[in-house]
């Protein structure tokens, strides 16, 4: 791990024939932040994401460690240190867990290593195979996964990418309660060394791991702060009433002190969250 | 539309292997070739047969290209006629040099051609040594050419696969047209010598036999490392995913141009010992069905595995010559099936039946009585 670096974006704005999906973004992520990004649908949290990613084109600059990524080509992005996962788990399903990894570990790799076999497993692989728990999956195919393993296998391929900004669209979607405590004590290790930006529509997984939150709307930043303060504000409780009528998942209407009831689960996962749930 | 992408997103038991390399397998393999190749097919069989067997060992020297190109990297070539064709007239305009001797033309350009002495481009085929990597690197670099524009436009599918299919079709309209200097619909025929070796002489047939032979053993070598190499690994993520290769950094459009200009050098290769083996090549070797027949074989045995490939276009390449000695018409329909039926229910090709096979059985056997499976 080099150093940490903090992504800084000014005016961001992208456009869909007329229809502007991001309207003027200005954010600021901390080097070694926890950030997530919510909003309703269509907020344009992802687009944001692939904005930064190079895969849309956009107005504006984003700055990452004092470099520019606007108008570079996605993979050479990728090379700076960026990574980003989707909303639905892209791995290798025909390769193992181990070649999924070992590729992701391998941009920098030149052509006479690329020419020659694997042999064994290369350190930073072994060291993520550990941290994203599947050591033990390493040579099943990975389209062989349960889905919350597919995610994790996906933020293992960023960390042998040896990326300092992760970008996880919706980490947790569809995961259990147990694997999405899991995966925000992953994210909480991984945020001590790396800067990590999660777009995420669960309220409490969100209440549980963010150290910042940016509220976007409509194409811009509506709100930002602390868990508290984003709470506290009265525009996000109108944004997020408008939306979720019944007020079940919803962050304004759930209130700061509410508290995040851990589902009867076995465990250290628990205990964490009550922990996780005090500090807010 | 698996045609178009190899087998991707197959639940993971059906997926071509590419979980193991097996290495005692392979060398066990590869024994059992050379012994049937070297020692069996010469003892066995007379020489007009082996004579054919060497032209389908050719074909499956792109076949071997083929499975790389298409079997692990999903960009189905079908205009490996092309490739074929550089190689193969890249060696016959050498051959009918030597043919003429010093000083005389081609047979074919004193009777048709109007230029009294060699055009500018068949000059430095002269030259046996600039004849021969040309009939390896002339392919190359036009595949590296032709690749470059068509990945980086990221060209892909079937706009790949129609593209390269025109590419073939316009190759050999335009040998067509060039009468004087290629023999237009003709070809070059009537090849006498290879290397100052008479090829009338069946010693010197089975020599080039021997040498096809050798070839084909030696890329199919060469081909099996890139495969279960890292690239090899990488080149199966650029045709499951090319957008995810993309964001860990990598141009998937680098990736498959090296597949695709192996693919053409193995081709280029081919056609180049194909020439000697048959003693011609013209347009109707290199258009539309050839190429799409050089597909088929590997499609029928299996294209991602380098043995389903091989022995698939050596199959249906014999299969063509017995079937088309007794049905000539029905040929080409039962090769269109054959081709249908394959993709459309064994994308695996014919070696994975056993495997198919052996899971049925598994899972026949892991059900508890009378389990429906």
């Amino acid at each position: 791990m080099s150093q940490l670096s903090g992504l800084e974006i000014r005016g961001l704005r992208v456009s869909f024939d007329g229809f502007t999906a991001v309207d003027g973004v200005d954010l600021d992520v901390a080097p070694g932040d926890l950030r997530f990004l919510i909003g309703p649908n269509g907020a344009g949290k992802t687009t944001l994401v692939d904005a930064v990613t190079g895969l849309v084109k956009a107005q504006g600059s984003v700055l990452f460690g004092g470099a520019e990524l606007l108008g570079r080509s996605v993979h050479r992005i990728a090379r700076s240190g960026i990574g980003r996962t989707f909303q639905t788990a892209t791995v290798f399903e025909g390769l193992t867990v181990l070649q999924n990894l070992d590729i992701a570990a391998g941009a920098g790799r030149g052509m006479l290593t690329m020419l020659r076999r694997r042999k064994g497993v290369p350190e930073p692989v072994a060291r993520a195979l550990e941290t994203v728990g599947l050591t033990d999956l390493a040579h099943s195919p990975a389209g062989t996964l349960a889905h919350g393993q597919k995610q994790w296998l996906e933020i293992g391929m960023l960390l042998v990418q040896d990326v300092r900004l992760l970008l996880l669209d919706e980490p947790v979607a569809g995961m259990s309660h147990d694997e999405r405590q899991a995966t925000g004590e992953l994210l909480e290790h991984i945020s001590e060394e790396r800067t990590v930006v999660v777009i995420e529509h669960d309220m409490d997984f969100m209440r549980s791991f963010a150290r910042s939150v940016s509220v976007l709307h409509a194409g811009r930043v509506l709100s930002e702060g602390t868990v508290a303060e984003v709470q506290a504000d009265p525009r996000v409780q109108e944004v997020y009433l408008g939306h979720a009528a019944a007020g079940d998942a919803a962050l304004g209407s759930a209130g700061p002190t509410l508290p995040d009831e851990p589902e009867p689960s076995g465990g250290t996962a628990s205990g964490r969250t009550g922990a996780a749930v005090q500090e807010v | 539309m698996t045609l178009f992408k190899g087998a991707p997103a197959a639940p993971a038991g059906k997926s071509p292997s590419v979980l193991a390399g097996r290495p005692a397998r392979a060398w066990a393999g590869f024994a059992a070739a050379a012994v049937a190749l070297f020692a069996l097919a010469p003892l066995a069989l007379s020489d007009f047969r082996l004579g054919l067997l060497a032209k389908y060992l050719c074909t499956a020297m792109v076949a071997v290209g083929i499975c790389l190109a298409w079997g692990r990297g999903g960009l189905l070539t079908l205009g490996q006629g092309v490739f074929f064709g550089l190689g193969g007239y890249a060696m016959a305009m050498h051959l009918k040099i030597a043919d003429a001797g010093p000083g005389n033309l081609p047979d074919f350009m004193q009777l048709y051609g109007t230029a009294s002495e060699l055009p500018w481009w068949w000059r430095p085929f002269g030259n046996p040594l600039v004849a021969l990597a040309a009939t390896v690197l002339l392919p190359m670099a036009v595949a590296a050419v032709l690749g470059s524009f068509i990945f980086r436009r990221r060209v892909k599918g079937a706009y790949f696969a129609i593209l390269s299919q025109a590419l073939a079709a316009a190759f050999a309209i335009w040998l067509i047209g060039q009468q004087a200097t290629t023999g237009g619909t003709n070809g070059l025929t009537d090849i006498q010598g290879f290397f100052g070796y008479d090829l009338d002489d069946p010693v010197n047939q089975r020599m080039v036999y021997f040498v096809i032979a050798a070839v084909l053993l030696l890329l199919i070598a060469l081909v099996r490392q890139l495969i279960h190499s890292r690239y090899g690994e990488l080149l199966v993520a650029v045709r499951d995913s090319e957008e995810r290769v993309r964001f860990l950094g990598y141009d998937p459009a680098n990736v498959k141009l090296v597949a695709y200009v192996v693919a053409a050098g193995t081709a280029g290769l081919a056609g180049a010992l194909f020439v000697p083996a048959v003693g011609i090549i013209s347009p109707a070797m290199i258009g539309i069905v050839p190429s799409i027949e050089f597909v088929i074989g590997a499609a029928v045995g299996g294209r991602a595995s380098l043995a389903g490939a091989v022995l698939g276009a050596i199959g249906v390449a014999w299969a063509k010559t017995a079937l088309s000695e007794e049905f000539p018409a029905a040929w080409t329909y039962f090769q269109g099936l054959l081709f249908i039926v394959a993709l459309a229910f064994l994308p695996g090709g014919l070696v994975s039946l056993a495997g198919i096979v052996r899971r049925r059985r598994a899972a026949a056997t892991a059900l508890p009585s009378g389990g429906a499976a």
